[in-house]
């Protein structure tokens, strides 16, 4: 039979020991608060834009399955071989939550892929690259490019010192699958959101799924957004994201966008399984030829042209008003120098050169589809005529005309796209909350978070 | 005799004074790095949970602010909720299960069919949970194992996106933890029924026992000691459980199977909300504790 073990109580004194002697050693640890003091300003006076000749190793922190950063090394090795690369990879999530650590570390990174700034200039840990904008002439650059890469001593983005660079300038639109278009005699891209809520109920009517989106891990915000864009103030959405003080996602405009968003769930424009749906699914259930539209970025445009060859075009969301100006989302794919990098003159001499020199520019456009950015007065790199890719380049320079670009929402804030954006969205693509419900939640979880 | 035994007595305090020394000695590295690796960083926890700190930058007190917002936050409650509905898919599902198979394969006559038996209900343990979770998500999709088999046996109007339909996914996802842990508690059972004297089960057949008074009488009681041990491994699983939903539904659709151990992950590294994240952690840890320890003192006490 059992042998009686007086293991309960053991259990509970042992937790009680446990529970105390944590506690005494938290309290005599609070005595001194944790993390740095408040950091102090980093200031570059004498920045050089001459390179080095001296052996330099630039370490450069990268998400996977970004190849863009190798190429360019590559490249830039070849042509300044005294300087070399080592590019350590970690997923997209790993890097965003490992970045601020990463960068406080003894040893940080010379370069980091960034998606949000967040708390890290605050903090202390990026280079202003202020001192380098004066050096290198970087205000002939788009400024609209620029804005969302500074942010200001109160951490709002959008205007400041300018602390990151895009690897590429990214866009976003609709692809439409041709062959399906031609089977429901739609001969040409909608011009306008009623023109393409027509093309929606054609689709629906016939049996075709309208819109290919997933939803498990948030991608269907392509299409959220890109409704609320078109009805909401470009301005003051972007002060939300900007997270200015007094700025609210709860616009009139945004519940319209989001309303919109609930009829076409309730009409049964999405796949039924949507929340099973994750990114990589639903651009190959795109390019196998399930569905007439999807709401994606230039970065798919290579790979939807080699699944689907001429039976796929690219084009910009449609203003509401024939004619308007167009609102799409873009966003550099941003890069930040660490403010400890022991190279900064070089790590920047590396991003002017990306953004100057004609085979890096060739480079980010054959690699990431995206535009390469920089002086606008630069010849374009070249690319197969009627390709997507020459679409997406299209796009980017109508956009900029247009002075239309905003930035995505899931940049908002570090945790509002996986703390709110995704899990209200999954309630609102299957009808189970309202779009004012959706904007009054993404807002509430906003103020909870900048406080 | 005084004589000889004061000084005896000395020698034998001395000697025992050096045992303690030794033992301190032989118990220090353990003891260094229990201190280090679990005391010192639970009172960090404990410290942090009282700050509003990103991590990295400047810390301010705000006392019990953390755990205010713990306990009135209605997403990280409801998130507690799931995780005690997953007790019935981790814990009485698997021990259950468990109890009828192992009382089965005990009554197998020993050879290859028993002991493959035991070693196919056993393989799920030796495969990681995040993997269980990603090739078990893959099962549950549209077009995934479940829905085939369904078609295939006439119930396709059943078939559904397991994961992401909002009444079924908590469940599947608990199925899938049920599948890995049902090994687990077989193997641990069987061994306990194997210590069990077999002079009982032939006293109780002798008096003319079916099988369920063998298993209430004999085999139930005799296995108090595993059974406890099971319910707090798997009530612990279910309660801290991450890998699984991580690798299967993060959390959704909605927040349908958003558990503590996703929600403090995303407080501490994604909205890097240490000191949130720390109060919730140790909000969770006296939850397990409460659950736990009253499970260890009922196996002692009610025999």
């Amino acid at each position: 039979m059992a042998i009686h073990t007086p293991r309960g109580r053991r259990g509970i004194r042992l937790a009680t020991g446990l529970v105390a002697t944590a506690a005494i050693t938290g309290l005599a640890l609070t005595g001194c608060a944790p993390g740095t003091s408040a950091p102090t300003e980093t200031t570059n006076a004498d920045v050089s834009t001459e390179l080095t000749t001296e052996e330099v190793n630039l370490v450069i922190a990268d998400e996977t399955g970004f190849p863009v950063t190798d190429k360019l090394a590559e490249e830039f090795t070849k042509q300044h071989p005294n300087i070399t690369f080592t590019i350590n990879r970690d997923t997209f999530q790993n890097l965003t939550a490992n970045a601020p650590k990463l960068l406080a570390s003894s040893t940080p990174p010379d370069l980091i892929r960034l998606p949000t700034i967040g708390d890290t200039v605050k903090d202390g840990l990026l280079a202003n690259l202020d001192p380098y904008y004066d050096a290198y002439g970087w205000d002939a650059w788009p400024a609209s490019q620029l804005a969302p890469l500074r942010m200001s001593e109160d951490g709002i983005r959008g205007s400041g010192s300018l602390y990151q660079l895009g690897l590429g300038y990214s866009i976003t639109g609709i692809f439409m699958n041709l062959e399906l278009a031609d089977q429901l005699g739609i001969d040409a891209p909608p011009q306008t959101m009623a023109e393409l809520e027509e093309d929606l109920a054609t689709a629906k009517a016939a049996g075709v799924l309208p819109i290919m989106a997933g939803d498990k891990d948030g991608v269907v915000n392509f299409v959220v957004q890109a409704a609320m864009n078109q009805y909401a103030d470009k301005d003051e959405f972007m002060s939300w994201m900007f997270n200015e003080p007094g700025a609210t996602y709860n616009t009139p405009g945004n519940v319209e966008g989001a309303e919109l968003i609930r009829k076409w769930a309730d009409a049964g424009y999405f796949p039924s399984d949507i929340n099973a749906i994750d990114y990589f699914t639903f651009t190959s259930r795109f390019s196998e030829g399930e569905g007439l539209f999807t709401f994606n970025g230039n970065w798919a445009a290579a790979d939807y042209q080699k699944a689907l060859g001429d039976d796929v075009t690219f084009f910009l969301v449609p203003p509401i008003n024939e004619g308007d100006g167009h609102v799409a989302m873009g966003a550099a794919n941003s890069f930040s120098v660490a403010a400890k990098s022991a190279h900064l003159d070089e790590i920047v001499y590396f991003l002017n050169w990306i953004h100057t020199d004609p085979t890096a520019r060739q480079i980010i456009v054959d690699v990431t589809g995206a535009s390469p950015g920089g002086d606008p007065s630069l010849p374009l790199p070249e690319v197969e005529s009627g390709s997507l890719i020459e679409k997406a380049l299209e796009m980017s320079a109508q956009i900029g005309a247009e002075n239309g670009q905003v930035d995505f929402m899931a940049n908002t804030t570090a945790g509002i796209y996986a703390g709110s954006i995704i899990p209200e969205s999954q309630l609102l693509v299957t009808s189970k909350i309202t779009g004012e419900e959706f904007v009054e939640r993404v807002q509430a979880f906003y103020e909870s978070e900048v406080g | 005799m005084t004589e000889s035994t004061a000084p005896r007595r000395g020698a034998a305090r001395a000697a025992s004074r050096r045992g303690t020394l030794v033992g301190w000695a032989l118990l220090a590295p353990a003891l260094a790095a229990y201190i280090g690796f679990v005391v010192v960083p639970f009172g960090m926890g404990i410290q942090y949970s009282f700050y509003d700190w990103n991590g990295v930058g400047v810390a301010t007190w705000v006392g019990f602010e953390n755990y205010a917002k713990v306990f009135t936050d209605a997403t990280l409650l409801a998130s507690i909720g799931n995780a005690f509905v997953l007790i019935i898919y981790f814990t009485i599902i698997p021990v259950g299960t468990g109890l009828i198979l192992a009382s089965l394969i005990r009554s197998m006559r020993a050879g290859a069919f028993s002991t493959i038996s035991q070693a196919v209900l056993f393989l799920p343990q030796i495969i990681p949970l995040a993997a269980a979770g990603i090739a078990w998500s893959w099962m549950y999709a549209q077009t995934g194992t479940i829905n085939q088999i369904l078609g295939w046996v006439g119930l396709g109007g059943l078939a559904r996106p397991w994961l992401a339909d909002y009444g079924t996914a908590l469940p599947a996802v608990g199925l899938i933890g049920s599948w890995v842990l049902t090994g687990l508690c077989t193997v641990l059972l069987l061994t306990g029924i194997g210590k069990i004297e077999t002079s009982l089960y032939e006293a109780i057949r002798l008096d003319g026992a079916g099988w369920w008074r063998e298993f209430f009488t004999i085999t139930l009681p005799g296995l108090r000691q595993e059974i406890a041990v099971l319910v707090t491994i798997t009530v612990i699983a279910a309660l801290s459980s991450f890998d699984i939903i991580y690798t299967s539904t993060q959390g959704g659709p909605g927040r349908a199977t958003l558990v503590p151990g996703i929600s403090i992950f995303r407080i501490g590294f994604t909205q890097s909300d240490v000191g949130l994240a720390s109060a919730f952690g140790i909000v969770l840890m006296v939850i397990v504790l409460a659950v736990v320890l009253p499970i260890q003192r009922l196996s002692r006490s009610s025999r």
